[in-house]
């Protein structure tokens, strides 16, 4: 008994110690705005650029107050932020991921790097503007860069709520989420009719819909665009993971079918950024160095597509 | 709300394995040496089992009435409900579970067991037998956790809800016992689901007791 724990405890304790090593090589804010290699993209309509890829926290930030794995995250937050990554995103709906990021913002000196997406989740919209200081609170942020109608959740109230928020100076830039390529009519609906600077929505190699209408709306209106699902999930790697890379993956220096699908979703231009979400520091380090030349032209990206799709 | 229907069981689960299996290990690893006296208490509620009377089954009520308030304070309120929002909504349950065998079970206590054996006393204590001593370590060993991450009664809602789905499947009479059912059924199916959505090996086991506590239930009595 003892011994199965304290294997398992080692190898937790060599995890934190990594994270730790990898917060205080942490370089600095000024030197990551000069990494040169890590893609960054403008935000359409704001003055602002952010890197290609960013971190989501579904799963695999909800660790609650276990320290091994604390530690654990707050190595992916190095390792993100060392990379040159900058956005991540969150929710009151994951649990306690939000507690997670702000461990590892204080952790890591790094409150003033991260570019902080957050939602409002509430189906009672008098409880949005706690719930954004509950959130504000976990994260250990002065505010929010990005505050998002999580799932259209009473979306017409809570974007209320937030642009209420905007316009005294609370959050800097406001949106709206959906995920696996659900309510699209509604999301373009309101795409047209609000004052958005941001939609959150599912996109990668074969969840393609957004192409069709979400996307060119996306660039009409001016909106920055963060692809949620990258993976699906893990599905689409798990389902890949055993065929081989096609041999002209190594024009676009994919190496992975991880860095594949990231590069095929970030060269898509009105995609802003991809948030893949993991738990290891060598995987947040392989999509971040999917955010780097070479990427794929329109052509290529049609090749791409087939070909996952051929499999 | 025909959306509803779009989503996989995977997609509402919020946590990862991992955090799922640390959940039990740190848990145990803060009750150490607890688990021994849970362990006892269950030895004790089986010889209550084996010699029915009024008196033990009084006793056999309000040791599993306690447990049941215990498992949803420490294990459910402090230690699952942060990384599962559907907690705080069934933690109350379980809080209803210990009034519901305090009140049927001790209060005018009408509550026995079979002075014979026979299908569903049988049935009912190869479950309370399993909760007791085959659960902690089918959930030790045959995954990654070790004795640490092992799920003892008294302590886990796992064990806990198998063990009361076999002394209600055989208790009389009917109309109590039914009552003393639904919570754990209802928790072995919550728990088999996640389970599921985990990918653990072992998800099947709180449906099959639920099944078993049924069959017990319903077998006809002379």
């Amino acid at each position: 008994m003892p011994r199965h724990l304290h294997a398992l405890s080692r190898r937790r304790l060599l995890k934190g110690l990594l994270g730790t090593a990898a917060a205080a090589a942490l370089p600095p804010l000024d030197t990551l705005a000069e990494t040169p290699r890590t893609l960054t993209r403008e935000v359409p309509g704001n003055d602002e650029s952010l890197p290609l890829v960013g971190l989501g926290s579904w799963i695999t930030f909800n660790v609650g107050d276990d320290p091994a794995l604390l530690e654990s995250c707050t190595g992916v937050m190095a390792a993100f932020f060392a990379a040159g990554g900058r956005l991540i995103d969150s929710s009151p709906m994951y649990g306690s991921s939000q507690a997670t990021i702000g461990h590892g913002l204080s952790q890591l000196g790094a409150v003033d790097r991260v570019y902080a997406a957050d939602k409002i989740w509430t189906s009672s919209p008098d409880d949005g503007p706690a719930q954004v200081e509950a959130s504000r609170s976990h994260w250990g942020v002065p505010r929010f860069d990005l505050l998002q109608v999580h799932n259209l959740v009473a979306w017409e109230a809570n974007l209320d709520t937030l642009l209420a928020m905007k316009e005294a100076g609370e959050v800097r830039r406001v949106g709206i989420t959906t995920s696996h390529g659900r309510r699209h009519e509604n999301v373009e609906r309101i795409m047209r009719e609000a004052p958005l600077d941001f939609v959150q929505l599912t996109y990668n190699i074969v969840d393609r819909e957004a192409e069709q209408r979400l996307l060119p709306l996306a660039r009409e209106k001016g909106l920055g665009v963060i692809a949620n699902r990258p993976f699906q999930q893990k599905r689409l790697i798990r389902r890949l993971e055993d065929k081989p890379l096609p041999e002209w993956a190594g024009k676009i220096d994919a190496g992975t079918w991880a860095q594949f699908i990231l590069k095929f979703i970030i060269s898509h231009p009105d995609v802003t950024c991809a948030i893949p979400a993991t738990t290891q520091v060598e995987h947040v380090r392989e999509n971040l160095a999917a955010a780097r030349e070479p990427l794929p032209d329109a052509d290529l990206r049609r090749h791409m597509a087939d070909y996952v799709q051929s499999l | 709300m025909s959306e509803w229907w779009t989503y996989r069981l995977g997609d509402f689960l919020m946590f990862s394995p991992r955090v799922y299996e640390r959940l039990f290990v740190l848990y145990n690893q803060a009750l150490w040496p607890a688990q021994l006296l849970a362990l006892a208490l269950g030895g004790a509620i089986l010889f209550l089992l084996l010699r029915p009377g009024n008196t033990g089954m009084r006793l056999v009520m309000v040791l599993l009435g306690l447990a049941w308030v215990f498992v949803a304070w420490t294990f459910l309120w402090q230690r699952y409900a942060p990384v599962n929002l559907m907690i705080p909504y069934v933690a109350p349950l379980f809080v209803l579970q210990t009034l519901l065998l305090l009140g049927l079970g001790t209060l005018k206590s009408k509550l026995n067991l079979p002075a014979h054996w026979s299908v569903p006393r049988s049935l009912g204590s190869t479950l309370f037998v399993y909760a007791l001593a085959v659960h902690p370590w089918v959930t030790a060993f045959p995954t990654s956790r070790g004795l640490w991450g092992a799920e003892v009664i008294g302590l886990t809602p796992d064990p806990l809800a198998i063990a009361t789905l076999g002394i209600a499947a055989m208790a009389n009479p009917a109309s109590k016992a039914w009552l003393l059912m639904v919570v754990p059924a209802l928790w072995c199916l919550i728990s088999g689901l996640t389970l599921l959505a985990l990918q653990a090996p072992l998800a099947w086991l709180p449906p099959l007791a639920v099944g078993m506590a049924l069959v017990a239930r319903l077998w006809p009595r002379r």
